[in-house]
């Protein structure tokens, strides 16, 4: 974009550069979206706010090109356009940045940047050309990468704006982002937040998408919440609150439960001491560093922690995935850290791991051979499946769990996000445990579904069963939690009852006072 | 759209297939259609190719692919491969000829002839424990499994070759007076006109199938091609799965080994060559993923039985053996490509892949 043409952009500040006008888009006869209208303004950060189902992914598909809508038309500066494919729009202006990022891990900062479109000279690629414009590239993001870089040697927050930096190359007037913030920590997400704000100012016209409310608010100056396939509300910031938004989405009052009570913990179900983790990758630091926690029967724990404090490591510990180098892990006063995984869940120790797709289903077996999988000793005997305890198992599961589903045949790909969460829940939950842990158990899943999660906890617990979950949202330690623990740099820092403040959570995990959002008095 | 709730998701499979039953049904029976083609067209072109005899005889060709295409079925459920079948194959073959020349313990001063049932069990033994040395090197060592059982291939063929001094067994019939008779049995014989090799090939089949569709080490092959990960957290232990398939491969191998040297009567350490990817090959086309988790022995055997049938219908037309290469080259590729049709998305978008109007769209 040349100076003039900034200039000229600025003027039209409150312009919309590009609109949806009634759109419609139907797979047979599911009708995804049913006639959105959605603008985008110029230089300004648009946000689409649902959950998920609600349309947001594939208006955003629509609008960068990669799907074509069954109806309803595209109108970019006034003009109605059609594009056929993501390279159309991009050539148009319009890029997007999907969740997964799409980099080239083993190749460097320039090469990734210049993709599918390297600058030729005449010995072949212009690699220092291509290095000068990276080079200007990073200066225009104020971040200091060298553009020689391996990418698999940067951090996730660096790694999103070297695709910023990507679609600015191809001259992107709108860039649509797709939870750009949701592997990142706090800080990594200021730096891009600041990053958005000079875009703005640049007037490059942001499309964001997030399930983290509070952060999007943010930097959000127009919200259009989604639900369903239809637009529900549309409104400037200084209109919206996050009630507005929830209420919008949802339909109804949310709230994700609270600690259980009116029956008596049991003893001490599992006890951690002195936990300690090396780090894989340097050695001369430890992941977990000396952690120790109880959890009685029928009690519900809270971990929080940002991004690399060492929960994740922690639950895969005390599970059997990774080994402890000191340290011990009792379940039911038996030691059980020279156990394997499969015999710590003979004993009643489950993980429902943080990431489903990769470590929580099996994606090429149907909903039902997932759901007994961790249980299968329970129907066979002398090695032979009974289908029939096998059905009686799944049956009970779906169930307990309420999974939506056509049936225990039905591919786990058809099930929703939430679904999908419910079935790792509920394979676990199906081995009859006595300490469940959780990594992050509502990770990217909708509200309505992190409610029925915190509810399973909540009933298992009654129960009796000791269950421990960790987040990295903060409003989800005011849930079903009894207790909450914060920790940062693979210790434990601080432990609260549940009537501690969301600041105070904030300041013992070490996030900087900066990024403290103000309190907005929902319970999210 | 991956996360729109269930009841619209279905309706919208309904639809798709609906409007793609015959192109579904033809993918997914691809193997069965290709056996049938291949059936129909040698008949036309030749008088002799339809008849109960030759497929009785075809079949005892099919069987030694069909053996090895199952145990390599299993490793490439679990997102293995196993290129030392072929090697494994002629390696058992020459332990059986071995044994049967008579084994003499000079310290006794004696020379052993075991039984035919002992030399097979024996037999099973050397291939069972090639399947272990590749299980333990992938699943312990963490060696990618080509390279694991490439450097087996070589082994396995180096040591055949080494205690023949390159030579062939060709005195495989034992001596009544030794009561090592019967060897002839397990590949040359007919039992109620069907070679043994075929019936061999259908105990082994249904076994597989047995073990795969209603025993625990069934579910955990599964699960372990599917997502090592998920398995592994599940309690699944992954690492005795990813050696037990590689033994029953090695076994596989060796019963193929003796089918085959009984079939030839004679046992060459040269015998089997190339044919680990004969056995890849049937796998494939039989519908199995190479990443894992998909696949059945059903597939399998059609597909041994596509290659098996074109190879000779090739041979009956009397089309040169280079054309039969190139044929059989075809199918596979062919066969590879149906199979990135049928699972292509299938791992991350499960809705996507029900809505084929979508995937068009979403391509262009």
């Amino acid at each position: 974009m040349t100076l003039h043409e900034m200039q000229i952009a600025s003027e039209q500040s409150s312009s919309i550069v590009l609109s949806a006008r009634n759109i419609a888009k139907s797979f047979g006869n599911v009708h995804a979206l049913k006639g959105v209208n959605f603008d985008v303004h110029h230089g300004q950060v648009t946000t689409l706010f649902g959950e998920n189902g609600a349309g947001k992914s594939t208006l955003m598909k629509v609008l960068s090109g990669v799907m074509q809508p069954s109806s309803g038309q595209i109108v970019l500066d006034g003009n109605p356009v059609a594009f056929h494919s993501a390279s159309d729009a991009r050539d148009l202006g319009v890029s997007i940045i999907h969740q997964e990022l799409s980099l080239a891990p083993n190749m460097n900062v320039r090469d990734n940047i210049f993709m599918g479109r390297e600058i030729i000279g005449a010995g072949g690629v212009d690699y220092a050309e291509e290095e000068k414009q990276s080079r200007a590239l990073m200066r225009e993001l104020e971040e200091d990468i060298d553009p020689l870089t391996l990418v698999e040697d940067l951090r996730l927050g660096q790694q999103q704006l070297v695709e910023i930096a990507r679609a600015l190359s191809v001259d992107s007037r709108i860039l649509i982002m797709d939870e750009p913030t949701s592997a990142l920590s706090a800080s990594e997400v200021e730096v891009l937040f600041k990053v958005v704000r000079d875009l703005k100012n640049r007037g490059v016209s942001i499309v964001y998408i997030s399930h983290h409310l509070e952060e999007a608010l943010q930097i959000t100056d127009h919200a259009v919440v989604l639900r369903d396939g239809e637009v529900t509300a549309s409104a400037p910031r200084g209109d919206i609150s996050l009630e507005w938004i929830v209420q919008n989405m949802v339909g109804e009052n949310f709230d994700l439960g609270s600690p259980p009570e009116g029956y008596a913990m049991g003893d001490t179900a599992l006890s951690v001491r002195d936990l300690t983790v090396p780090d894989m990758v340097r050695k001369d630091r430890n992941v977990v560093d000396g952690v120790s926690l109880e959890v009685r029967a029928g009690e519900i724990v809270c971990i929080y922690g940002l991004m690399g404090a060492g929960r994740t490591e922690m639950l895969e510990c005390i599970a059997g995935r990774l080994p402890n180098a000191s340290g011990s892990v009792n379940l039911l006063g038996q030691e059980v850290s020279s156990l394997s995984i499969a015999e710590r869940i003979e004993e009643g120790l489950v993980l429902v791991p943080e990431d489903r797709q990769r470590d929580g289903l099996v994606q090429t077996m149907s909903v039902g051979k997932n759901l007994s999988l961790a249980n299968i000793q329970a129907f066979t005997r002398a090695s032979i499946i009974s289908r029939r305890r096998e059905r009686n198992i799944i049956e009970g599961a779906i169930k307990n769990v309420t999974i939506k589903t056509s049936g225990s045949d039905a591919e786990i790909g058809s099930l929703s996000g939430g679904n999908q969460q419910k079935v790792v829940i509920g394979k676990m939950l199906a081995t009859d445990p006595k300490v469940v842990l959780l990594d992050e158990p509502s990770r990217g899943i909708d509200i309505g579904a992190k409610a029925e999660v915190f509810r399973l906890l909540a009933e298992g617990a009654r129960k009796g069963l000791a269950v421990v979950f960790s987040t990295s949202e903060v409003g989800e330690c005011f849930s079903v939690a009894h207790r909450i623990i914060v920790m940062r740099r693979g210790r434990i820092s601080a432990e609260f009852s549940n009537d501690v403040t969301k600041e105070e959570i904030m300041a013992a995990s070490g996030e900087a006072v900066s990024a403290i959002r103000p309190s907005t008095g929902v319970t999210l | 759209m991956s996360d729109t709730t269930t009841a619209p998701n279905q309706a919208q499979g309904d639809v798709a297939s609906a409007d793609f039953d015959l192109v579904k049904l033809l993918l997914e029976g691809r193997a069965f259609f290709a056996l049938i083609a291949i059936i129909i067209a040698f008949s036309l072109l030749s008088p002799v190719y339809f008849s109960l005899n030759n497929f009785l005889i075809m079949s005892s060709h099919v069987a030694i692919f069909g053996l090895l295409a199952l145990g390599m079925m299993l490793v490439i459920l679990t997102g293995g491969i196993d290129l030392s079948v072929g090697s494994t194959l002629a390696l058992s073959g020459v332990v059986a000829g071995f044994l049967m020349q008579g084994v003499s313990l000079e310290m006794f001063g004696v020379v052993l002839y075991p039984p035919v049932w002992v030399v097979v069990i024996l037999t099973c033994g050397v291939g069972a424990f090639v399947g272990l040395i590749n299980g333990v090197l992938v699943a312990f060592f963490k060696v990618p499994a080509f390279v694991a059982t490439l450097g087996l291939l070589y082994v396995a063929r180096g040591v055949a070759l080494l205690m023949t001094n390159g030579l062939t067994y060709n005195n495989l019939d034992g001596s009544p007076e030794l009561g090592n008779t019967g060897f002839e049995w397990l590949g040359f014989n007919r039992l109620l006109g069907v070679p043994i090799g075929v019936i061999v090939l259908a105990l082994v089949a249904i076994a597989c199938s047995l073990m795969l569709n209603r025993s625990a080490l069934g579910r955990w092959i599964y699960s372990t091609g599917g997502n090592e990960r998920a398995a592994e957290l599940s309690g699944v232990q992954v690492k005795r799965v990813k050696v037990t398939v590689y033994i029953l491969s090695g076994i596989c191998s060796a019963i193929a080994g003796l089918v085959l040297s009984s079939q030839l009567t004679s046992a060459g350490p040269t015998a089997g060559e190339t044919y680990e990817l004969t056995a890849i090959a049937a796998v494939v086309i039989g519908g199995a993923a190479l990443t894992g988790g998909r696949g059945t022995v059903r597939g399998t055997l059609l597909g041994a039985f596509v290659i098996g049938f074109l190879s000779d219908g090739l041979v009956i037309i009397g089309v040169s053996s280079y054309w039969q290469t190139v044929f059989t080259g075809a199918v596979i590729v062919l066969a590879v490509l149906l199979n990135s049709i049928q699972y292509r998305g299938g791992r991350r978008k499960g809705p996507a892949k029900l809505s084929s109007p979508q995937k068009g769209t979403a391509s262009e």
